[in-house]
């Protein structure tokens, strides 16, 4: 009888992550959506802890005691977070996932070695994978965190041939899998450990070349390991829905990696092995003779406020300089003079998919507003004007014309179609792909240095006086 | 290879399990439209965390005396338990941001 309610539980449980899944596709209806996976877990968690088991000690005060614990961690966390944060705390989140993975399978194989426990060679074989795959989310995801906290530069953990260094790394992962797979019981703890430690190292490995503009790629990636690892851990304890909403994460951090990777025109294997050289593709359009014009404040505050319609493309620079609100002021003030203002959003714009969405979400623009690369760029030729800030390289009009260019191919936002340009800038300095962007000499640009806080906020000044 | 047969045969309702989930997770995800492209992933992650399960049933069938199991076993809760509840949390933050400015 008990049994049966825990088998509709978890049939509930596995519905509502489906269903949930399904329900973030609208705005309207996401946090809903939301709410209903989170429903689908309690039932999940609450199901495994009243589960018929015969024989057992249940243990209880040990489960709801590590569950207090993470809990509490895990909710303070999430409110505390800054929105610009968001790629942080969710590579930490996931590498956690990855943890506990590994967690359970290092214990299955502690049972199995001390022969309190048996595998049959399938079983031994997913517990391995579990290992493996979990080993991989969890130091991936930490490093990628450090990484996109600054608290390591990518040279720092890049050794010269990075690469051919990852290629050893995973041939003696796999091949020590195969190892400890074949020998068996008789192996012993030491070699499982080994395994362990190695996995470790490689995931820590495999993403210390990838580069800070490449991180929308590998956490996308690290999320459906993790939802892997999940599954395979499931498929240890034959439980449905642990296989389940494993392989839902996994499908869900497959797609994002390859739209990521679409909407950088790179191979993920591209991307893993470390992209963009400095060097070579710097020197390319690098033409010490062409000067770009500047705008003033003034010019630029009277250019805006009359205006029929303004499209802003928001980069990175954008979020680092913490500006969405003033953003969303000068939009408020052009919005009331009439003018149609949008937001064009480059897939990569940001450090995770969906990050740019975000972090304009935060400051109250409306999502209707935010068009997303084919809309913006059908929008643009009837566009007065486009302002970009802390964009670069997603308006580089070399990804279209310069074949030797190593964005070229990438999808880019043709700003050049629209009547004028205002591109606000600190410097010239070139983007995260080390190139020259020749948009900034076009004849329609007009380049605003400074800080991109302060200089919307003189904007905003200047169109008040207006 | 009779290992692997005799494996396929046994486990046969949780292999096709695991193929109608990848096509019905692919087809649902990739509805998802780019703006909510962040929720989705924390969300996703959140589920991940569905592997506290196994910790939850490490630890029940643990010995009272087996403070390695409990030990290790506890750890995975509390990080199946971040995890889990960090990122319905952080998630249902996001979206909320989202629907207020419904008009």
């Amino acid at each position: 009888m008990l049994g049966s309610i825990v088998n509709l539980a978890y049939l509930i449980g596995a519905t509502s992550f489906v269903w949930g899944l399904r329900q973030l596709s609208t705005p309207d209806t996401a946090r809903k959506g939301n709410l209903l996976a989170a429903f689908g877990m309690g039932i999940a968690i609450f199901a495994t802890m009243i589960l018929p088991m015969t024989g057992v000690a249940n243990n209880y005060p040990w489960i709801i005691g590590g569950m207090l614990v993470g809990g509490i961690i895990g909710f303070f966390a999430a409110k505390k977070v800054q929105m610009t944060a968001m790629p942080q705390m969710v590579s930490i989140f996931n590498g956690l996932g990855g943890a506990c993975a590994v967690v359970l399978a290092m214990t299955e194989l502690v049972h199995y070695y001390d022969r309190t426990a048996t595998l049959s060679s399938g079983q031994l074989f997913i517990v391995l994978t579990t290992l493996l795959i979990g080993a991989i989310a969890f130091t991936g995801s930490m490093l990628a965190f450090a990484k996109l906290q600054g608290l390591v530069w990518d040279s720092q953990v890049t050794l010269p041939k990075h690469h051919i260094v990852n290629y050893i790394l995973l041939a003696a992962t796999i091949g020590l899998t195969a190892y400890v797979y074949m020998g068996g019981v008789g192996l012993g703890m030491t070699m499982a450990i080994g395994l362990m430690v190695l996995s470790l190292v490689y995931g820590f490995s495999f993403v210390a070349p990838i580069g800070g503009a490449d991180m929308p790629v590998v956490i996308s990636l690290l999320n459906s390991f993790t939802g892997l690892s999940a599954a395979a851990a499931g498929l240890i304890y034959d439980n449905n829905i642990m296989v389940v909403g494993g392989i839902l994460v996994g499908a869900a951090g497959v797609i994002l990696t390859v739209l990521m990777c679409e909407a950088m025109n790179r191979s993920l294997f591209n991307v893993l092995i470390g992209g963009f050289g400095g060097g070579a593709a710097a020197a390319i359009g690098a033409d010490g003779d062409q000067v770009a014009k500047t705008v003033t404040i003034n010019d630029a505050a009277i250019q805006l406020y009359y205006s029929q319609s303004v499209m802003i493309v928001p980069g990175y620079g954008l979020a680092v300089a913490q500006a969405q609100k003033v953003v969303k002021e000068l939009d408020d003030l052009l919005s009331s003079n009439g003018v149609d203002v949008k937001y064009a959003i480059h897939p990569v714009a940001g450090r995770m998919p969906g990050h740019m969405n975000v972090l304009l979400a935060e400051a109250d623009v409306p999502y209707p507003k935010l068009l997303d690369l084919e809309d913006a760029n059908n929008a643009i030729p009837n566009t007065d004007m486009v302002v970009i800030i802390g964009a670069n390289d997603v308006v580089n009009p070399a990804a279209l014309d310069e074949p030797s260019s190593p964005i070229y191919g990438m999808p880019v936002l043709n700003v050049w179609e629209a009547k004028h340009v205002i591109v606000m800038k600190r410097s010239m300095s070139p983007g995260y792909a080390g190139i020259q962007n020749q948009l900034f000499f076009h004849d329609k640009n007009k380049m605003l240095f400074g800080d991109a806080k302060d200089s919307l906020q003189k904007l905003v000044s200047e169109i008040k006086t207006l | 290879m009779d290992t692997i047969l005799q494996f396929f045969d046994t486990n046969l309702i949780m292999i096709y399990l695991l193929v109608f989930t990848i096509i019905l997770g692919f087809e649902v995800i990739s509805k998802v439209p780019t703006v909510l492209h962040t929720p989705l992933m924390s969300g996703a992650n959140a589920i991940s965390g569905v592997v506290i399960i196994g910790a939850i049933l490490l630890i029940r069938a643990a010995n009272p005396n087996d403070f390695l199991t409990l030990g290790l076993g506890t750890l995975g809760v509390i990080l199946g338990m971040v995890n889990v509840v960090g990122g319905y949390a952080v998630t249902d933050r996001m979206l909320e941001m989202f629907k207020k400015k419904k008009k």
